[in-house]
């Protein structure tokens, strides 16, 4: 019923030419939505035609106004035979389906052909009439907003976070349909591609039913996957958190530059605790006094959608290991309960969200994370695709049941992904087991004095590293120490995640970019007994990535890894995994030890020489390193110096004592074996490898720093240029000398080649960081791998960016409370009840804790973690393993890895599509369009920036436009012609970039945040001198204002656009 | 291991300057490579010979994709694949028709077709240019003056308006379209010593004097035949001045200019005795230069006769520029006392241009 959708076809422009006699083209123009089509007339003899047609008008359902797209043609009339298509553009018109979005999409769009590319550009204008609907029963969701970005956009507040939302469609694969053996290649792309829109649009209507149904009113974090399983199908999935979320209506609100002190009081609800005698009964206590009192809108959806499978049966405790026994004390038990049964209620308490509202996380456990293997079969009804569902319930279970284990109830920076190749697919799933704070799952109704004591037990900025588990009973043997920052609760030596880095954590010194790569052969199989092949290797391969990393982690001198994203790709000979995360030092944490390294064979001298010059280089590039990522923990470095090499662990550990700040070592155990040891072993050539490849990691040229979560640790000032690129590599393997260390070798150079030449290419922004560095990897032959690396250059503030450490510190203080009101969006009412407990501004305390750290002992350790006892859980849970797989059946092995917090995999693509609804900005629409007109006059062009984070540096977002979510298939028959594969590929990526920056710019933006390629699947056939790629793309179209242009306007223009500023006052009342 | 495929693409498009010279320069990627790594390029970023090589392929498909769209810049400004900022469309304009002196001596004044493309290796070979840059350049003047050939209004500003050129190349190249069109001749041995400055003075004089857009006669009526205005030199204005010959035919006129001349001039000129001798040669061939210019040919042989004529007996006499100048001046202005000569106007609109040209000629 409800909606005229209105098209208006204005003009095209450098056409190709058609006609070989005129060198001109007679084109016209189709324009369908759903099953109408409407046609312009023939502009003849032109390339650049203008047609300016009448409004074309469908009135149609807001159902379908949601599920299809606008498809418009454009063809070269032919007398005589039939017309030629020049090409297609396919507008989604999902922005204009929300009260407060832009009510027009007009603008040039390139005209794209699957052969020839980008072939000219026509000028559009589309509006939609939409009538109320107040329909309860209905199937459509206009007006839920959908958000690729992971944290609460800037210019909303979030009043509740909902939590979990997921639905997935699937469908025969157009290619793989027996009319494609007589169709042309153009037609079966346009079929694919016209299919993926169709049901990229019909999953984000049923995740909006779902939203409305938990009566939230948007979708952050939104994650959308194609999976492309050939034969069997093609799978759409997406995940996200619902929210509800309210605009806020001035733009002053977000100025960086008005942070008070009043504000920071409000904004940051937590203090430090003015009475330390609620810990006794020990660290763990206060978070386990939360009330999980999640929405009890549980009830998100089943009816409307067809893929759910129901999943009503909650996971009790006992399904994760070691979630036995603890029930710490009768009260604790008690409170334990009341939680659980909260919880409960929701189906999967995971948030795909990485960063947060401050208060919001409470403890992160550590990473979470399962994989499973499956066997692809076909997809007999598409309408009822629960195998899907039911293999993504699996996972999603037994996630919730590890997080369990890690004494949380809820799991952060939650993504999934995953591998196929041929009939063999692994599904993994990954998050941050986490403790939150349920003020924000809810609407006020929370049980006063529980609640109070949860904020007053909240240390300041190092609160999210205080385990969440019971000291007594642990999961896992871990580490534990005081806190270094509050000295009061007890924190792991080492911490992994998933999300980013909170904005109120305090670091020390800078982040870098750690990679663990590492490729497994495995002999070619079919069906089951790949699988079971494959099952037998992904527990190796994620110790070992495990391994490589705390290494890497240890020889950069840190102490926690932030967004960890783990990847595991199946080939058809071989598995490579690829685990990416920014390393940190945290203040909270204990100083790390060195690496120490034995040789198997104490006697030989000369070897033992070697062994202790390999140490010494060791020791060196840790020394190096520290001063490189300036990391000076306060009064410990002189005893880093004076001795690099740990002493035996000392196993006493728990209480805190005058022990603890002599060198305490732990040892690390590589070998698999039980040895209480924290040594790399040099006994063979495998291991030796090891160490060597550790050290070949260069560290970026000066002036450079990467990191793959938002914004880079210990650099806060930026400046406003912005690169954002993708590069790919392909390389094509001997197949003579396939080993795995040849491999791993191989895999290694590839990776930092690659790096290398990235740090080249923007020599010329140094000082810069390459922020949200996603590497990709996939094996699209049998000897070839292939890395797709998505970030952005970043150019910061050399000078302000040389302070010293102290400074540093105070400088991410105050930036933290300055990203509280910047980055997250709080409303302030919820903060308001704890105003009275806080005596003081929190960037107060930060500081008084950091100093107070300088008083604690030194104390350096060696990165314990749970090494061993990692190896005791890796074999029995190899053996699980083993076992399962002699009674695999078809499509049914799993391997899970759970594990100590410190191991797994964050999905970092998390950031996904979200289709972006809109407020109306107090601004007009027309003053609005002037804004986003592009800044310089000469340019005809607008600029259009685009950027995996979620911010512009040096600009301010006022407006979210909608979400861009774009698939494109590109083929060529003339490859060569196209200067081979990388002029292939060079020119379909940089046709994307238009496309994405035509749509945005024609929505009336000037800028696409958390950007992401969430697919890029290459394949060619050379011989054949054919080659076709796929690319999916997504990000949030957005309008932005340079925070100098503000200025200028509230102070010059009160009336204009933009509103004037508001004063602080108005702002915190 | 090999790579089978290696891109970087930035949303906006990343431009290396020097790596584009060596592209516009007509360097094969190994030969650019090898070029870069002598310029210290490694030494300065601790780059590898490996990264160098896939940089340098990068840019070049980026110029290569972008060479397309360089033959019509308006095209560049209003494409959407490329994102790149205004200062750098300008730079990529700027240098991909920026051409080289020597490149442009050896076909000024010739005809720009397939016969001429055909020679480009030997003018290659003998200047030094890649073949590769020689086609560039060559295709460079071939496009503009398509473009604007059939053009009316002011050359300058067409070129200007369809390439986008800064003023200064845009008037180059309005020089060497008109010399492209009027075919003059430039190779000439005796002509060897003139720059392409020296020719693009002389165009511009004779395209602001001598075409029909000139006169200022702007085309009221839009069927007149006067299209390429600035490109042709005005045929009747070519045909007047036959009525000059008058000057040395008539024994009576010579004389009398002549000795309005010598009498002016009169210890005023250092080589006033060689004037005195010459000035019967020197007349007559100044004013049979223009009466011959009604045969194309002669057109053509302009600057030979100028220089055979003129330039090089004044140099043989070792006259100063400055006396070449007053000679110019005197023996133009005299013309006006000449009460029995009727052609003022067109004695002074030939004679205004080519005293320009001829002073600008007048060099070592």
């Amino acid at each position: 019923m409800p909606g005229k959708l209105k098209v208006k076809i204005v003009a095209g422009r450098h056409l190709p030419v058609m006609d070989r006699a005129s060198d001109l083209t007679d084109a016209f123009v189709e324009v369908k939505f759903g099953n109408t089509t409407f046609k312009t007339d023939v502009y003849l003899k032109s390339l650049n035609p203008q047609w300016n047609s009448e409004w074309f008008k469908f009135e149609v359902d807001d159902e379908d106004l949601q599920d299809e797209p606008l498809q418009i043609t454009v063809l070269d009339h032919d007398t005589y035979s039939a017309n030629d298509a020049i090409g297609k553009v396919y507008i989604d018109i999902d922005p204009l389906l929300y009260s407060e979005a832009a009510t027009v999409i007009s603008g040039w769009f390139p005209i794209y052909d699957t052969i020839h590319g980008i072939r000219g550009e026509i000028n559009v204008v589309v509006k939609v009439d939409l009538f109320n609907d107040l329909n309860r029963f209905r199937q459509s969701s206009c007006g839920v907003k959908f958000f690729c970005t992971t944290s609460i956009p800037k210019c909303y507040r979030a009043v509740i976070i909902h939590g979990f939302v997921e639905e997935l469609v699937v469908n025969e694969d157009p290619e793989y349909q027996w009319i494609d053996r007589i169709r042309t290649p153009r037609a079966s792309n346009e079929a694919r591609q016209r299919l993926i829109s169709l049901m990229s649009g019909e999953l984000q209507r049923k995740i909006g039913l779902k939203v409305l149904e938990m009566r939230g009113n948007a979708v952050v974090g939104y994650l959308q996957c194609f999976d492309l399983e050939g034969e069997s199908g093609l799978v759409v999935r997406a995940i996200g958190t619902a929210c509800t979320l309210d605009k806020l209506s001035s733009p002053a609100a977000f100025l960086p530059a008005c942070n008070s002190p009043s504000k920071d009081m409000k904004e940051i609800p937590f203090n430090e605790d003015p009475n330390p005698n609620t810990h006794s009964s020990g660290p763990s206590t206060p978070l386990k006094n939360q009330t999980y009192s999640f929405s009890p809108s549980k009830s998100y959806s089943r009816q409307s959608s067809s893929s759910d499978t129901d999943l009503s049966l909650t996971p009790k405790t006992g399904m994760g290991s070691g979630s036995a026994g603890k029930e710490g004390g009768p009260f604790k038990a008690l409170l334990r309960q009341q939680t659980q049964s909260a919880l409960e209620q929701r189906e999967f308490p995971f948030f795909t969200l990485t960063a947060f509202p401050p208060g919001f996380l409470v403890h992160v456990g550590g990473v979470v994370s399962a994989r499973s293997v499956k066997l692809l079969d076909r997809i007999h009804n598409p309408d009822e695709p629960e195998t899907r569902d039911a293999w993504w319930a699996e996972i999603r279970q037994e996630i919730k049941s590890h997080a369990k284990a890690l004494g949380c109830h809820a799991v952060v920076g939650y993504s999934e992904s995953t591998s196929i190749c041929e009939e063999v697919c692994i599904l993994s799933a990954s998050g941050t087991a986490a403790v939150l704070n349920p003020r924000f799952l809810q609407d006020g109704t929370v049980e006063g004095c529980l609640e109070q004591r949860l904020e007053e037990n909240l240390p300041p900025g190092c609160g999210f590293c205080h385990i969440p588990y019971d000291e007594l009973n642990m999961p896992f043997p871990a580490h534990l120490t005081y806190c270094y920052n509050c000295r009061k609760q007890k924190v792991p030596d080492v911490l992994f995640t998933t999300v980013d880095l909170p904005s109120d954590a305090t670091v020390i010194g800078k982040g870098c970019l750690i990679q663990a790569r590492l490729c497994r052969l495995k002999k070619k199989a079919q069906a089951e007994a790949n699988a079971t092949a494959i099952s037998n290797l992904l527990p190796f391969m994620e110790y070992e990535v495990h391994t490589q990393l705390m290494n890497k982690l240890k020889l950069k001198g840190m102490n926690a890894l932030f967004g960890l994203r783990i990847q595991i790709t199946v080939g058809e000979n071989m598995l490579m995994g690829l685990a990416s995360a920014t390393g940190v030092y945290l203040a909270a944490l204990p100083t790390p030890g060195g690496i120490q390294i034995a040789g198997k064979t104490p006697n030989d001298g000369s070897y033992e020489q070697h062994i202790s010059h390999m140490q010494k280089k060791i020791n060196d590039t840790i020394a190096k390193n520290k001063e490189l990522y300036e990391i000076i923990p306060p009064e410990i470095s002189e005893e880093i110096i004076g001795s690099p090499i740990p002493e035996p662990r000392q196993r006493s550990r728990l209480l805190r004592s005058q022990s603890e700040s002599s060198d305490e070592v732990t040892e690390l155990d590589l070998s698999h074996g039980k040895k209480d040891a924290f040594v790399l072993e040099i006994d063979d050539t495998d291991a030796m490898e090891d160490v060597h490849s550790l050290l070949t990691d260069v560290p970026p040229p000066s002036g450079f720093y990467s990191c793959n979560t938002e914004i880079m640790p210990g650099i806060n000032n930026w400046t406003s240029e912005i690169q954002m690129f993708t590069s790919v590599r392909v390389i094509r393997l001997s197949s003579l000398n396939l080993t795995n260390q040849a491999l791993n070798k191989n895999f290694n150079d590839l990776c930092e080649n690659l790096l290398k030449s990235l740090y080249f290419k923007l020599r010329s922004m140094i000082p810069c960081c390459l922020c949200h560095v996603n590497f990709t990897v996939s094996l699209p032959e049998d000897e070839l791998i292939q890395v797709t690396v998505t970030a952005v250059a970043i150019t910061f503030d050399k000078n302000q960016a040389l302070q010293t450490t102290k400074t540093l510190v105070e400088k991410s203080l105050q930036r933290a409370s300055t990203d509280n009101e910047e980055l997250l969006q709080f409303p302030l009412e919820l903060c308001s009840d704890s105003l009275p407990s806080h005596p003081f501004p929190p960037a107060k305390e930060h500081l008084e804790s950091a100093s107070s750290n300088s008083g604690i002992p030194a104390a350096q350790r060696a990165t314990s973690v749970d090494y061993s006892s990692f190896a005791d859980r890796c074999s029995s849970w190899i053996e699980l393993i083993k076992l399962k797989a002699q009674t695999i059946r078809r499509g049914s092995i799993k391997t899970n890895g759970r594990k100590s917090p410190a191991l797994l995999l964050k999905r970092h693509s998390s950031r996904t599509q979200a289709v972006t609804v809109e407020k109306a900005s107090p601004m007009g629409e027309g003053n609005f369009r002037n804004r986003s007109a592009p800044p310089c006059a000469s340019a005809t062009v607008g600029v259009v920036k685009m950027t995996p984070l979620s911010f512009i540096p040096g600009a301010k977002i006022t407006k979210y436009l909608g979400i861009i979510n774009m698939f494109f298939i590109r083929e060529t028959t003339s490859l060569r012609e196209e200067g081979g594969v990388s002029g292939f590929l060079h020119a379909f990526i940089a046709e994307v970039f238009a496309m994405v920056r035509a749509h945005v710019a024609a929505l009336g933006g000037n800028a696409v945040v958390s950007y992401i390629m969430k697919q890029c699947v290459f394949m060619e056939n050379p011989n054949k001198n054919q080659a076709q790629c796929l690319i999916n793309v997504s990000g949030d179209a957005v309008v932005f204002v340079r925070e100098s242009d503000l200025e200028v306007v509230s102070t010059q223009q009160p009336t204009a656009n933009l509103q004037p500023s508001c004063t602080e006052g108005e702002v915190t009342t | 291991m090999t790579s089978e495929l290696d891109i970087f693409v930035g949303n906006t498009t990343l431009i290396d300057e020097d790596v584009y010279r060596l592209w516009l320069d007509g360097y094969s990627v190994s030969d650019a490579v090898a070029l870069r790594v002598r310029s210290g390029i490694l030494e300065q970023t601790g780059a590898t010979a490996a990264v160098l090589q896939s940089d340098t392929m990068d840019h070049y498909r980026t110029f290569h994709m972008l060479e397309r769209l360089l033959h019509a810049p308006p095209k560049l400004l209003h494409q959407l694949i490329f994102q790149i900022p205004p200062s750098r469309q300008a730079l990529l304009i700027e240098r991909y028709y920026d051409f080289d002196e020597a490149f442009v001596r050896e076909v000024l004044g010739k005809k720009l077709s397939k016969g001429t493309k055909k020679d480009l290796d030997d003018i290659s070979t003998k200047t030094g240019i890649t073949l590769k840059s020689c086609r560039r350049q060559f295709d460079n003047f071939k496009r503009v003056f398509k473009v604007v050939e059939e053009m009316r209004g002011s050359l300058v500003d067409n070129i200007q308006q369809h390439f986008l050129l800064s003023d200064r190349l845009a008037r180059d190249y309005a020089a060497i379209v008109f010399f492209a069109n009027n075919r003059f001749e430039t190779g000439k041995k005796k002509l060897q010593y003139l720059s392409f400055g020296d020719f693009a003075f002389c165009a511009e004089l004779m395209i602001q004097n001598w075409t029909l857009g000139a006169v200022g006669e702007a085309p009221t009526d839009p069927d007149s035949q006067m299209d390429d205005m600035d490109m042709d030199l005005d045929k009747e204005f070519l045909q007047d001045l036959k009525e000059l010959k008058v000057l040395v035919a008539d024994k009576d006129l010579l004389d009398l200019h002549k000795s309005l001349v010598c009498t002016a001039l009169r210890g005023k000129l250092g080589v006033f005795s060689e004037m005195e001798a010459n000035f019967k040669n020197l007349s007559r061939g100044l004013v049979n230069v223009a009466a011959k210019l009604t045969h194309n040919k002669d057109v053509r042989d302009l600057f030979v006769d100028l220089v055979e004529k003129f330039v090089e007996p004044c140099r043989s006499d070792h006259w100063p520029l400055n006396d070449v100048r007053l000679f110019l001046n005197q023996y133009s202005a005299s013309v006006h006392s000449l009460d029995g000569f009727r052609h003022q106007a067109l004695w002074d609109r030939y004679m205004g241009t080519l005293r320009g040209c001829l002073l600008r000629l007048y060099h070592d």
